[in-house]
């Protein structure tokens, strides 16, 4: 990216709220279900009908401002964002404006650089989303689904403090992070329960305000929002180059394409004539229903990660992946807990074999076959000399593929190590009888043929030899 | 008991009626609906007249009453405005826009009246989606007022009002978002009261202006509408704006003394908007408090002239935004021709709606507008304010503030049509309550050139219980509340 150029990018996430009904009404918020068998009267907007606010909804909106350290706005009001749409069905959307539940607050990241950065929240304010259109498989009609509208978003701003889209995804995977951490949204992003929009502008490094800015919508991946921002940047810096003017505008990222293109400007935007509705009451909060929450809080990514590189002895990087969900935090202690090896060998276990099988069968751990004492028990085998680290991860396979406990594995296919010396001293003799000229050209100086003789010994006792005893006899026998 | 009085009684007399076994509910059914369809049918009170519906109900009701059962309004007919929703029913709004919308629910009001034992006759005619004065801008044309047949009930709850004045219902439902129970209720001479803010729910009845909207009754006793309110008033879960404040026995504590009441009269209603006949009647109808031992009062509410601008921005900015959700998506009128979504929006709603709802609508889009909002939205919420304060500061001396309910009798259907600013001034004194979310009511004072006009109450917040106390002494030493139009007796 040309280097005369600083980039400046604020997010716009929506994350939806775990809730079970909808923000205004008794429906189901869950997702997949057949068009419009989630929507009520309130939902379709029917004459009469008037919301009733989901208290869970607020309660999870404090959770999050006090999880950011934001503050949470003792009176804050609902307005309405007035404009026409088919799956829109009041003709306006219940938000909020001038008084949002949360305001301020912060969230550190690490910046390209590896340092830790601190990214303004501006607010978080709580919103029903619409419904949508479908337009497939109609006959060339629209047809409109609102098991959505209704359902809960929070809408997260964050002050335009990113300078770069790896920054940009940094933040929207720690806030994502959070609000499972807080159990307040699945965090689904396929299902477009957490989606964001950018606001994407370039200024040259002298220049003190901020450029014009473009908006990118509806972003639902990790890997589609960094694209569109680099997109976007290097579209900005053409325009500027080619002494052009970026327009302010919406505009939508095609990932098929990998290109943004504009959806309308500055003047074409509607004038939604936002005003408070009537309909519902200023919601007002107070100190002890805050601090009630605030017990409930759980313990959070960072302090969490700080915790496992004390108590733990972790290594920074692998503290924080096993941060990143509350899942894997859990599952990680639970089987440092029982298992008798170094932490550091179990985080390995955690984040590498284990982690791969999840991935490559596409399960969480709440789904997988294998559980916390299971993994111990393996790496139980390990500490207590019965089996190999290499054979542990045979075992492992067994496991997962659900053939039984570690001990049944390695008892049933005979992986237990040979330790004993004396046997171990007969094959590395029987080795060394049948490779003649590598023996030779071994002790004439060939060291890394040391190597070989290990092999062949691992080789004729399947892996089951213990290998710290091989290597010590081995040496002793060539020398 | 002579089966043609019934129509002439009251809901009171009526439920003793059936329990001496003068007459059934059947029977009191059977004679309404043939007034209904017959003497009343030149009123064009009724959108929609549920026969068959409600002569089921009242045998219904017999049966229980045979039993010994007994509930509030068990076998009393009603009738509803029509936009309160009633499942099954059609509810118009007297709007093109719902000429086809059949509710799959009821309204939290018709709900709580139908659990007490009331029958519906049907649904009354009213002012499109509740925007009008003189009951004129309904899709199924003008109501006419019983007293004289040229000229306009009132409005927006005109049906209602004389439905009741024509004894062709004894009681029915109203709404009151800036004087739509109280002017209709004084034009036809009879009793009409709105409710605090938050004391009848709002759920299941068609939003005109949410802030100020409320449900109240037509009777044609304060008695009467003791009974009526006590039933459907209460707290709701639906609405979040309903308020969770016990119902009192409205009825029960209606003999309270007024010896001692404290009543307001409020300077700035007799100035030269007021007719004089009209004052005399307000004037005279105070003496008679006076003479009950009510203390009158002068008091003064400097901001209420500001009244009427500051409502016509509120209401018709809530308004614009309350009947987006008419777009012929999902219910309702769609118009036909159209080839894109803005035509489509634009053609319905263009062919849906008549002229005084889209001249609010427009109103309320503008006024709601950026660059707008803060000299109009605003400006008129801080005046709302400073009108609720005035009265406010009004009631830590009065217990009651009278005055005129409108500053006329009836005026010719036609009249005021071509010009909306006199037409919005006829609810110059009652629009002070509906923005300070005051209860209000009107009861029957006196006739000016042979047509009744109205007494307005207004009480504090929650202080039903004081305006029926009042009024109902007020009727129990007059009897302009009995006087029935000559047609229809």
């Amino acid at each position: 990216m040309n280097s005369n150029w600083e980039i400046v990018i604020g997010l716009e996430i929506h994350a939806q709220l775990a809730t079970k009904s909808k923000i205004f009404s008794g429906a189901s918020t869950a997702y997949g279900g057949e068009p419009n068998t989630q929507a009520c009267l309130v939902d379709l907007g029917y004459p009469g009908t008037l919301p009733v606010l989901n208290q869970q909804a607020i309660e999870m909106a404090i959770r999050f401002g006090l999880a950011v350290d934001a503050e949470i706005s003792s009176r804050s009001v609902f307005a309405r964002k007035n404009y026409f749409y088919p799956d829109l069905p009041k003709g306006y959307q219940i938000s909020q404006l001038d008084l949002p539940i949360v305001v301020g607050g912060n969230m550190s990241i690490l910046d390209g650089d590896g340092n830790e950065k601190i990214i303004g929240i501006t607010r978080a304010h709580l919103e029903e989303d619409a419904g949508k259109s479908v337009h497939e498989g109609l006959d060339g009609l629209s047809g409109i689904d609102l098991n959505r509208a209704g359902t809960p978003l929070l809408e997260i701003v964050s002050e335009p403090e990113m300078s770069s889209a790896r920054e940009a995804v940094a933040y929207m995977r720690k806030i994502h992070s959070i609000v499972r951490y807080l159990e307040i949204s699945d965090g689904n992003m396929q299902e477009g329960s957490f989606r964001c929009d950018a606001n994407v502008s370039i200024k040259r490094f002298d220049q003190k305000e901020l450029g014009t800015r473009a908006e990118l919508k509806n972003l639902n991946s990790f890997k589609f929002i960094e694209k569109a921002i680099n997109h976007e940047v290097m579209r900005q810096i053409e325009i500027i180059e080619d002494g052009g003017e970026v327009k302010q505008e919406t505009r939508l990222y095609d990932s098929d394409l990998d290109e943004t293109r504009p959806m309308r400007s500055k003047e074409e935007a509607n004038d939604y004539r936002y005003f408070p509705d009537p309909d519902l009451l200023p919601v007002i909060i107070d100190e002890t229903y805050i601090a009630d929450i605030k017990k409930t809080l759980p313990e959070l990514p960072n302090a969490k990660q700080q915790r496992f590189i004390e108590t733990y002895n972790l290594k920074v990087s692998d503290a924080q992946i096993l941060t990143t969900t509350k899942q894997l935090a859990d599952f990680y202690e639970a089987v440092e807990k029982i298992a008798n090896t170094e932490s550091q060998i179990s985080a390995n276990w955690v984040i590498g074999d284990y982690t791969a099988a999840l991935n490559r069968d596409d399960l969480e751990i709440k789904d997988a076959k294998l559980s916390a004492a299971d993994l111990a028990g393996l790496l139980n085998k390990i500490a207590d000399q019965t089996i190999s680290g290499k054979i542990a991860k045979e075992v492992f396979e067994a496991m997962w593929d659900g053939e039984g406990s570690a001990e049944e594995i390695i008892e049933s296919k005979g992986l237990v190590q040979i330790t004993d010396d004396s046997e171990i001293e007969t094959i590395i003799d029987q080795v060394i009888e049948n490779n003649p000229s590598q023996l030779a050209e071994y002790l004439s100086g060939k060291d890394r043929l040391f190597g070989f003789f290990v092999g062949q010994v691992m080789k004729e006792t399947k892996g089951k030899a213990n290998p710290q005893k091989v290597n010590e006899i081995l040496k002793n026998k060539l020398t | 008991m002579i089966i043609k009085e019934i129509q002439n009684m009251t809901l009171c007399a009526l439920k003793q009626g059936m329990k001496d076994k003068d007459f059934t509910s059947l029977e009191i059914t059977e004679v309404l609906l043939s007034r209904i369809n017959g003497l009343g049918a030149t009123l064009n009170a009724f959108i929609t007249v549920t026969a068959e519906q409600a002569i089921k109900e009242a045998k219904d009701a017999d049966k229980l009453i045979a039993t010994g059962k007994d509930k509030p309004l068990l076998g009393l007919p009603i009738a509803h405005k029509d936009l309160f929703c009633t499942d099954g029913v059609l509810t118009s709004c007297a709007s093109k826009m719902l000429h086809n919308f059949i509710p799959p629910y009821d309204a939290s009001v018709v709900k709580n009246l139908k659990a007490s034992g009331a029958i519906m006759l049907g649904k009354t005619n009213m002012d499109e989606f509740a925007m009008g004065s003189s009951n004129e801008t309904s899709y199924y044309g003008p109501v006419k007022n019983p007293w004289n047949l040229d000229l306009s009930p009132g409005g927006s709850s005109g049906g209602s009002a004389t439905a009741v004045a024509a004894c062709l219902v004894p009681a029915a439902t109203g709404t009151d978002t800036g004087g739509s129970i109280r002017q209709p209720a004084a034009l036809t001479g009879i009793t009409g009261i709105k409710p605090t803010y938050g004391r009848v729910s709002r759920f299941g009845m068609i939003a005109f202006a949410s802030s100020l909207d409320q449900g109240g009754v037509f009777t044609r006793s304060v008695e009467d509408a003791a009974l009526l309110l006590g039933e459907m008033a209460g707290f709701d879960e639906n609405d979040s704006t309903s308020v969770d404040v016990p119902v009192p026995d409205y009825l029960g504590g209606i003999n309270q003394p007024v010896k001692g009441l404290k009543i307001g009269l409020v300077r700035q209603h007799f100035d030269a908007g007021l007719d004089d006949d009209n004052a005399i009647a307000v004037k005279e109808a105070l003496d008679v408090l006076k003479d009950q031992g009510a203390v009158i009062i002068d008091i003064d509410l400097p901001n209420i002239e500001l009244s009427v601008p500051t409502y016509y921005v509120v209401a018709s900015a809530e308004c614009s935004s309350n009947l987006s959700r008419y777009d012929g998506v999902r219910f309702g009128y769609r118009a036909e021709n159209y080839k894109d979504l803005n035509e489509f929006y634009c053609k319905t709603r263009g062919e849906g709606f008549g002229a005084e709802v889209k001249r609010r609508i427009m109103t309320g889009t503008y006024v709601l507008s950026a660059g707008y909002y803060d000299a109009y939205y605003l400006k008129a919420q801080k005046v709302r304010q400073l009108i609720s304060q005035d009265f406010k500061k009004a009631f830590e001396k009065v217990d009651l503030i009278a005055g005129p309910t409108t500053p006329s009798p009836a005026f010719s259907l036609g009249a005021k049509m071509d010009d909306p600013i006199e037409m919005y001034l006829n609810d110059i004194y009652t629009i002070g309550a509906n923005l300070a979310g005051l209860p209000g009511m009107s009861i029957p004072c006196g006739f000016v050139n042979g047509l009744p006009v109205g007494l307005q109450l207004v009480g504090k917040h929650f202080g039903e219980e004081s305006l029926l106390q009042c009024g109902h002494h007020y009727q129990q030493a007059t009897d302009w509340h009995l006087q029935i139009p000559e047609q229809f007796k």
